[in-house]
C-alpha cells in the first residue's frame, strides 16, 4: 500500500525532475538506484556484469582473452543449456515442484534420436521431433503422474525415473558413446553445430517463456498454484493440469537441449556414474541464484536467464585465468554461495524500503 | 481459452430450467421464488459425522444467515453446495431442477459463487489478477492486463472500495481490503447465488462495516441471493433477511430476522450446551 504511494512518484516523476533542471539530478540518480533495486534481477544483473570484468579484464594476463570471439561462443555454449533447462525448472519450483531427472532426459534424448535415425531409417527431422517428445514429454508425463496423481513428493518422483533412466541409458548403450548419424546432421547446424545456434535458441526461449509466465494465464495460474494451492483450487484451476503441463515442458526442454548437446559435441554420450545429474543441478542452480524462490509461488525467467550467466561465467572464466580442475568447484561453490547471500540480503532491503 | 468479461452474459445453454412445466412432475417441487433448495443433506467424514439431515430453501434476492458454534458443520455445508465436495446423501435443487455438481467451476457455471473463510486469494499476484483469477480477460494467447486493470479500478470504485493501487500484491492489503477484494471478484463473476463463509471474522469494526456495507448494497439492488455464514448474531441479524441455526449437522431454528433477536438465539445455543453437558454428567 504504501509502497505504491511511494513508487509511483519515482516511475512517473521521472521526465518532469529531469526537464526541471541541474538541481534534480542527484535526486534522480538516487531514485534511478532505488528503482534498479526494486527490480528483483538487478542484482543477479550486477553480479553477472562485474564477473564479467573482473574475468576479462583483470585476472587475464592483460590480454582480455575472455572477449576474443572464440571465447565468447565458448561462453555462450555453456551458457544456454544451463539457461534452457533452467527456464522449465522456474516453471516447476514456482508451482511447487521440481525435476531431477531432466539431465537423464537430456542424455537419454539423444539416444532415441540415434536409434530412431540409425536403425529404423526414421528420417533426420521427424527422428529429432519424435525424439524430443516421446523423452521428454513421455517421462514429463510420468514424473506427473507420479507426483500428481500418486501423490509422491516430486524429489522422491524424479529421482527415482532418473535412475531408471540412467540404467535404461547404460543398458541399451552398452556404455558406449555413438557418433551422430549422418541422416541427421544437416538439421543439426541449426540446433548445436554451428557456434552461436545454442545461444540464439537460450535468447528466444527466454523471450517465450518470459511471456508464458508473466503474459498468458498459465503463467498465472502456475503462480497461482505454487502461492496458494487451496485457493488456486477454490477459484476453479485445474492443479492437477498446470502441475502435468510444467512436468511436460520441462521435460522437453530438457530433450531438446541433450539433442543440441549431441551435436555440439557430435557424440551421443552414455552420462556414465551420475554424470548426468549435473545439468539439472546448474540449472536448478541458475533458477535459484536468479530469485526463484524453492518454497515455491515466484521466480522470474530473466533471473533464470542471469543466473545461468553467472555459472557460465563462473565456469569459463576460471577456466581462462587457469585454475586447476581440481579447486575449481570450491570457488564454484563459495560463488554460488555469495551471488545467493546477495540476493537474499538485497531482497530484505528491498522489503525494508517498502515497509518504510 | 478466452472467457468473456465477468460482466458478460451467462451462456443460455447453462441456465437452469424454468420451474414452472416441470414443476407438476417433480416429487418435491419447490415453491416459486426459492432459487435454491437443499434437501436431506448428510456427510461423514470417516467416523465423523459432520452433517446428519440438512434441509435449506434460499429465495430469490434473499440474505440468508447461517448461524452455528464452531464445529456445527457450517462450513462443510456451505463447500457442499459451491461444488468444493460432494453430499454422501440428499439433493440440490437449483430453481426448480435437481443439480449435483461436479465442481467449483460447474457450480459457478450454474450461477453459485463463494467466497472462502480463507479467502482463496494468492499474495504473490496483484490486485486485478487476483480479481479475475480464473476468469482472466484474454487477448489470446496474451493475458489483456491493461482491460482488467481498467475494469478492477472500475469495479472497486463503484463497490466504494478503498485501495490505492489495483497493481499492488494482496499481501500488502489490510484484512477487510482483502475481503472487499474476495467480495468484489464474486459479484461481479455475474453470481445470482452468493456464498459467503465467515465474511467478518478476524475483522475490525471499520473493515466489517465495509463488508456490511456491501452486502446491504447487493441485498438493494435485489439481483442476487447471498448465504453469509456469521458467528456474531448481533451482525448477522443486521443484514440478513433470515436466519437459520446449525447445530449437531441439522438446522434447527429458522426465522426471520424481524421475528427474533440476539438474546433469544443465544438463550437456544447456551440452551443446547447446558442440555449437553449434564447429559454428558449422567452417562460419566
Amino acid at each position: 500500500m504504501s509502497d505504491t504511494v511511494q513508487r509511483a512518484p519515482g516511475v512517473t516523476g521521472g521526465k518532469p525532475a529531469g526537464s526541471a533542471g541541474r538541481n534534480g539530478g542527484l535526486g534522480q540518480l538516487g531514485r534511478a538506484g532505488r528503482l534498479l533495486l526494486q527490480q528483483r534481477e538487478a542484482t543477479v544483473f550486477l553480479v553477472v556484469v562485474l564477473l564479467i570484468l573482473y574475468f576479462g579484464y583483470i585476472n587475464s594476463n592483460g590480454r582480455g582473452v575472455f572477449f576474443t570471439r572464440l571465447d565468447l561462443i565458448n561462453l555462450s555454449q555453456i551458457a544456454a543449456p544451463i539457461m534452457i533447462i533452467a527456464y522449465g525448472e522456474v516453471l516447476l519450483l514456482i508451482c511447487g515442484e521440481i525435476d531431477l531427472s531432466v539431465g537423464f532426459i537430456y542424455a537419454f534424448a539423444p539416444f532415441v534420436m540415434h536409434f530412431l535415425a540409425a536403425y529404423y531409417g526414421v528420417p533426420g527431422i521427424l527422428a529429432i521431433i519424435f525424439a524430443i517428445i516421446l523423452v521428454g514429454g513421455g517421462v514429463g508425463l510420468i514424473n506427473g503422474f507420479l507426483t500428481v496423481t500418486l501423490r509422491l513428493p516430486s524429489f522422491i518422483t524424479t529421482l527415482g525415473t532418473g535412475f531408471i533412466l540412467g540404467g535404461l541409458i547404460l543398458t541399451t548403450g552398452h556404455g558406449e558413446q555413438a557418433t551422430i548419424d549422418a541422416s541427421v546432421q544437416g538439421i543439426g547446424k541449426y540446433l548445436g553445430t554451428l557456434g552461436w545456434a545454442e545461444f540464439i535458441w537460450a535468447a528466444g526461449l527466454l523471450v517465450v517463456f518470459h511471456l508464458l509466465l508473466r503474459r498468458t494465464r498459465w503463467g498465472l495460474h502456475t503462480i497461482a498454484v505454487g502461492g496458494n494451492a487451496t485457493g488456486a483450487r477454490e477459484a476453479g484451476i485445474n492443479i492437477a493440469r498446470i502441475k502435468y503441463g510444467n512436468f511436460m515442458i520441462t521435460g522437453v526442454l530438457g530433450a531438446f537441449v541433450g539433442i543440441q548437446i549431441s551435436f555440439q559435441t557430435q557424440v551421443v554420450d552414455t552420462f556414465s556414474g551420475g554424470a548426468a545429474y549435473q545439468p539439472m543441478f546448474y540449472a536448478v542452480a541458475a533458477a535459484v541464484i536468479g530469485g526463484t524462490a524453492m518454497l515455491g509461488g515466484s521466480g522470474t525467467m530473466i533471473g533464470a536467464f542471469l543466473g545461468g550467466a553467472v555459472l557460465a561465467v563462473l565456469t569459463d572464466g576460471f577456466d581462462v585465468i587457469g585454475v586447476s580442475a581440481y579447486p575449481l568447484e570450491i570457488f564454484f561453490g563459495g560463488a554460488i554461495l555469495i551471488a545467493m547471500i546477495a540476493n537474499v540480503q538485497f531482497a530484505r532491503l528491498r522489503g525494508q524500503g517498502r515497509v518504510k | 481459452m478466452s472467457e468473456a468479461a465477468p460482466q458478460g452474459q451467462q451462456p443460455s445453454a447453462q441456465e437452469p430450467q424454468d420451474p414452472a412445466p416441470s414443476g407438476d412432475a417433480a416429487p418435491a417441487a419447490s415453491p416459486p421464488g426459492d432459487v435454491l433448495r437443499a434437501e436431506h443433506i448428510a456427510k461423514r467424514y470417516g467416523a465423523v459425522t459432520a452433517l446428519t439431515d440438512i434441509n435449506l430453501h434460499l429465495g430469490r434476492g434473499e440474505v440468508l444467515g447461517l448461524l452455528g458454534d464452531n464445529g456445527a458443520g457450517k462450513s462443510t455445508l456451505m463447500k457442499i453446495l459451491c461444488g468444493f465436495q460432494p453430499a454422501d446423501a440428499g439433493r440440490i435443487v437449483l430453481e426448480g431442477s435437481e443439480v449435483t455438481f461436479k465442481s467449483v467451476d460447474h457450480a459457478r457455471s450454474l450461477g453459485i459463487d463463494t467466497v472462502y473463510q480463507d479467502l482463496a486469494l494468492v499474495n504473490q499476484l496483484s490486485v486485478y489478477h487476483n480479481l479475475f483469477l480464473n476468469r482472466e480477460v484474454t487477448r489470446w494467447p496474451l493475458l489483456a492486463n491493461g482491460k482488467m486493470r481498467k475494469l478492477a479500478r472500475q469495479y472497486l470504485d463503484e463497490m466504494g472500495i478503498n485501495i490505492p493501487s489495483v497493481d499492488s500484491d494482496v499481501a500488502a492489503l489490510s484484512g477487510g481490503q482483502r475481503q472487499a477484494i474476495a467480495v468484489a471478484r464474486a459479484v461481479h463473476s455475474n453470481a445470482k447465488i452468493l456464498l459467503l463463509d465467515e465474511p467478518l471474522a478476524a475483522m475490525g469494526a471499520k473493515e466489517a462495516a465495509i463488508i456490511l456495507d456491501l452486502v446491504r448494497d447487493l441485498k438493494n439492488k435485489g439481483q442476487v441471493s447471498v448465504i453469509i455464514i456469521a458467528h456474531n448474531y448481533g451482525q448477522a441479524l443486521e443484514i440478513c433477511d433470515r436466519v437459520n441455526l446449525l447445530q449437531h449437522g441439522e438446522i434447527t431454528f429458522d426465522k426471520q430476522s424481524a421475528d427474533t433477536s440476539v438474546e433469544e438465539l443465544n438463550d437456544i445455543v447456551i440452551a443446547e450446551y447446558r442440555r449437553a453437558a449434564l447429559e454428558r454428567q449422567r452417562t460419566a
